[in-house]
């Protein structure tokens, strides 16, 4: 009986990069995903700053000279009604950006609420929470948002009412996601496994299912911004927004409304159409690059 | 597709008018606005009527309109009324009613969304599948490359982009309108190249916010057809590679992209009316627009009411036409 002699291990450890490098890493990899954040991080920035250094009163009417075009005094000009647009901008963001993260919140909440209802309990629920889904789907939500958005006394029409609208009808998307996804981790191993061990349904579903959801939900509420952003512009442009706040897309109404392009103005409307590109451009951008992060399926493949 | 499977789709589109047309006309009910009262509120302002006809006319045209009725009664009259497209009258054209005003405005929205759609759709598919097809030379694969990046641009800023461009500092062409102020409407060919000239930038910004969904959609859905046995045996009975692109692989590829059509009719119905509203085109966009101006509210529920059931209704055709196109689904 012979021994092989091996020779004396060599202790050589293999280098874990950390974990900054490793996220550097994968967004070389993931272009898209780094740019839409680097263009999200610099209008937060933009905001942010604004917002310290800015009066908001000046993105208000009667608070600057009228129609002045973009100046030192005035980086981005003013508007027909005596506005700042720089202020105006800056509170425009920022109102944009409530409405978003609020919309995106509430509606991913309930979406991923009714589609684990749907999916994790199934039966009767599910066909119900279903049906809804496809009824709802075919109809337009913009004409629905017109319609609830229309009858609302316009004093009413805040920048929560906003999204309120646009979150009502926008949670079947994220639900019947969140759904499908939860019916393929249903059916996976270790969660009978998790089951047989006697494991509550809350047990598994917060410890089991939830963090191997993480992805999707992200993508999920990513995707709801965008559509709440989306929404609510589209609202304002058609002139159903809070006429009062200088919200984005209520610039562009007003400009149309007084013939901006016809008068010469064309930085009014320009403008907050700039900022708009950014914000959806940048939301798009994130909401592709965690699709491939999630779904390692639709990776690019060239 | 079998009679069964027909009376269930014909079954949900029902549904699905019924459900918006329940909500369009529980939702107004809810809120505390009366439309009557602010439109002849707002008559009597300007002057014409004392206060106290104010009453009088209220109650009239509440009678005239059935509101005095009990709620269920209303809604059983409204969805008889829907049946037979009778959205009742405009609150601010008043002789006319809300049926008469989309009939008027119809054909110049339709006019646009088909020109745009089709154009929009041919154009973004053959791109995206050109960009998927590693036999295509370089630079055509990379023409695919500008409208992807202009996915995330919504029609609407197209719109007001295009004009800024185009209209405003090149003067090319006009800045909105259907036609150049103070020429009459005739039908001759200066007209028709006046109105076509007024066409170009909304069609355009149509167009361009629209491609690059369809080549994404396309892009991906060529390169899993690639990998598909028949191309490869295609490709091994040394067939030339124009007739593989376009038998073999355009064609399998494309059936998808149609089903994608229906459901992006939603997304397009509703952007080309903003754009239509921006140009100030007389399409129903630009209705919907004076109507929500004008506090009409039997206009603006009118017309979200008639593109709902327009949109079920196209959706639920695309179904029918699709095993038509798509044999393999015929039986499933």
């Amino acid at each position: 009986m012979s021994t092989i002699a091996l020779p004396p291990a060599e202790t050589t450890r293999i280098e874990q990069p950390g974990r900054a490098v490793r996220v550097m890493r994968y967004m070389r990899r993931n272009k898209g995903l780094a740019i839409g954040i680097l263009i999200l991080f610099g209008l937060t920035a933009f905001t942010v700053i604004g917002l310290m250094t800015i009066n908001p009163k000046h993105a208000y009417p009667l608070s600057a000279a009228l129609k002045k075009p973009p100046s030192w005094r005035y980086p981005f000009g003013t508007d027909f009604f005596g506005r700042d647009l720089y202020a105006a901008m800056v509170v425009g963001m920022w109102q944009t950006a409530v409405i978003g993260l609020l919309a995106g919140g509430i509606g991913t909440l309930v979406g991923v609420i009714f589609g684990f209802i749907s999916a994790y309990f199934s039966g009767k629920i599910d066909a119900s929470i279903r049906t809804v889904c496809q009824i709802l789907t075919p109809i337009p939500v913009l004409m629905i948002q017109v319609v609830i958005a229309g009858s609302l006394d316009k004093r009413d029409v805040t920048i929560l009412t906003m999204a309120m609208i646009v979150v009502l009808l926008a949670w079947m998307g994220p639900t019947l996601v969140i759904r499908s996804q939860v019916l393929t981790m249903k059916e996976r191993q270790f969660v009978a496994v998790a089951k047989l061990s006697g494991v509550s349904d809350l047990g598994i579903i917060f410890k089991e299912i939830m963090p191997c959801l993480l992805p999707f939900i992200a993508a999920a509420f990513v995707a709801q911004v965008f559509a709440a952003v989306f929404a609510s512009f589209y609202l304002a442009v058609l002139g159903l927004g809070p006429l009062r706040e200088p919200l984005l897309g209520n610039l562009i109404w007003a400009a149309q409304s007084q013939g901006a392009f016809f008068n010469g103005w064309w930085w009014w409307p320009i403008i907050p159409s700039v900022a708009m590109i950014l914000i959806l451009g940048s939301l798009a951008l994130i909401n592709m690059g965690l699709d491939e992060l999630a779904n390692p399926r639709v990776r690019r493949t060239e | 597709m079998t009679l069964k499977l027909a009376i269930r789709r014909l079954l949900f589109l029902v549904l699905v008018i019924w459900a918006a047309s329940t909500i369009v006309f529980f939702i107004p009910r809810l809120s505390n606005r009366n439309a009557l009262r602010e439109r002849f509120g707002e008559l009597a302002r300007t002057g014409g009527f004392s206060p106290q006809d104010l009453e009088k006319i209220i109650a009239s045209m509440q009678q005239q309109f059935g509101l005095d009725q009990p709620l269920l009664h209303q809604y059983w009259t409204y969805l008889g009324n829907i049946v037979r497209m009778d959205f009742g009258y405009s609150l601010y054209r008043y002789p006319s009613t809300v049926s008469e005003l989309i009939a008027q405005s119809l054909p110049w929205t339709i006019g646009l969304l088909l020109v745009t759609t089709i154009l929009s759709f041919i154009i973004g598919n053959l791109l995206g599948a050109v960009a998927a097809w590693p036999r295509a030379p370089r630079w055509l694969r990379l023409t695919a490359t500008p409208f992807i990046l202009l996915t995330g641009v919504p029609p609407v800023i197209m719109a007001i982009l295009l004009i800024f461009f185009i209209g405003f500092r090149l003067k090319w062409l006009p800045l909105g309108g259907a036609y150049s102020v103070g020429i009459v409407p005739t039908w001759s060919w200066s007209f028709a190249l006046d109105m076509l000239k007024h066409q170009i930038l909304p069609a355009l910004a149509l167009i361009f916010g629209s491609v690059g969904g369809w080549v994404l959609s396309m892009r991906g859905m060529g390169i899993t057809i690639q990998g598909e046995d028949y191309v490869n045996f295609a490709e091994h009975k040394g067939l030339t590679g124009g007739r593989i692109f376009r038998d073999y692989y355009l064609r399998n590829a494309l059936l998808p992209q149609i089903t994608g059509l229906a459901l992006a009719l939603g997304t397009v119905i509703g952007s080309a009316i903003i754009v239509e509203g921006l140009f100030g085109l007389p399409g129903i966009g630009n209705m919907l627009n004076l109507a929500i101006r004008a506090n009409d509210f039997p206009t603006i529920y009118g017309i979200v009411l008639f593109i709902t059931i327009a949109v079920a209704l196209l959706m639920t055709l695309v179904e029918f036409i699709y095993p038509l196109l798509d044999p393999r689904i015929k039986n499933s």
